[in-house]
């Protein structure tokens, strides 16, 4: 299985997130320019977080028009797994692939820790390896993931099982129904704002993201691999 | 040529924690006559006259781009700037 790690000028996560599917899952990635037209070739999409365009009139909101963003549509489209962490969240919220919209955090603080999630769903590609409702430890670093969306579309996210992680405990931001991270409606596409690319080695303080991680690969695995 | 002017705020609905920073601030400093601030954006844009009325180009505009329309309101006001 082969992913992309789309890079915008300003992303500061695309080496984490390559480290993260290079060295720790063990699978090929190429970093693919924003300007790029075209992602054939690849099986699954990653965009990383930072601060694509300096975050400048909102984040996400220039990137979400940049060439790549047509072929990750098209991936979406396609049923291949996409992940957007923090900064790809947001620009996956702009660009439509998820509902709903980032606000500055509720502190007006930008927040830079370690935080526990829970695992609302474990039925989808990307959490499949963990229990349900288990509690993991993921980082967070992120000025605005307050995440909102309107009451109607809060019940369709609960009535589809939409949100996969929420903050447990301590909400550190804000957001809605202490909404960590979504997919939709499909569930080949998720954003969130914690970081699973920065815990993939108990050297650097937990490997709890690397489930999900395995997940994807295990779920392209069993699709697409005959006597695996 | 148009001079066009474009506001763009938070919806009605949704929290302002810049807003509500500031209003408390306002507070503290006695100004007690406040009762609301939402923080926006304000955007000029020069736009040339082409085949499409501005007004639907800068509508199309704010829709696509200026405003994300899920969590915020704009209003704009455009001008005719005089020739030279």
């Amino acid at each position: 299985m082969k992913f992309a790690v789309i890079v915008f000028p300003g992303s500061n996560c695309d080496i984490d997130m390559y480290h993260a599917v290079k060295d720790e899952l063990g699978c090929d990635v190429e970093y693919v320019w924003h300007d790029e037209k075209s992602l054939d070739g690849f099986d699954g999409v990653l965009l990383p977080g930072g601060f694509s365009y300096g975050d400048y009139l909102r984040s996400g909101a220039i990137a979400r028009f940049s060439h790549v963003m047509k072929e990750v549509i098209k991936a979406a489209e396609a049923g291949k797994p996409v992940l957007g962490v923090c900064n790809g969240f947001q620009i996956l919220l702009e660009a439509g692939l998820l509902p709903g919209a980032m606000r500055r955090n509720e502190s007006l603080k930008f927040i830079c820790r370690p935080v526990q999630l829970k695992v609302e769903n474990n039925q989808t590609m990307f959490s499949q390896g963990y229990e349900q409702d288990e509690v993991i430890t993921i980082p967070v670093a992120h000025g605005e993931g307050n995440y909102y969306c309107d009451e109607v579309t809060l019940a369709s996210l609960k009535e589809n099982n939409q949100i996969v992680f929420t903050y447990h405990d301590v909400n550190p931001n804000g957001s809605l129904s202490n909404i960590a991270g979504i997919t939709n409606k499909a569930g080949n596409v998720l954003g969130m704002m914690p970081h699973p690319e920065r815990a993939v080695d108990e050297l650097i303080g937990g490997a709890d993201g690397l489930k999900l991680f395995q997940s994807i690969v295990k779920q392209w695995r069993e699709s697409h691999v005959v006597n695996a | 040529m148009y001079k066009v002017k474009v506001f763009v705020t938070l919806r009605e609905s949704v929290l302002d924690p810049q807003g509500n920073a500031v209003k408390h601030s306002l507070h503290s400093m006695n100004y007690n006559e406040v009762s609301d601030v939402r923080i926006g954006k304000y955007l000029e844009l020069s736009i040339e006259k082409s085949e499409r009325p501005v007004e639907e180009v800068v509508k199309e505009m704010c829709e696509r781009l200026l405003a994300n329309v899920v969590i915020e309101d704009y209003r704009f006001e455009i001008e005719e700037a005089v020739a030279q």
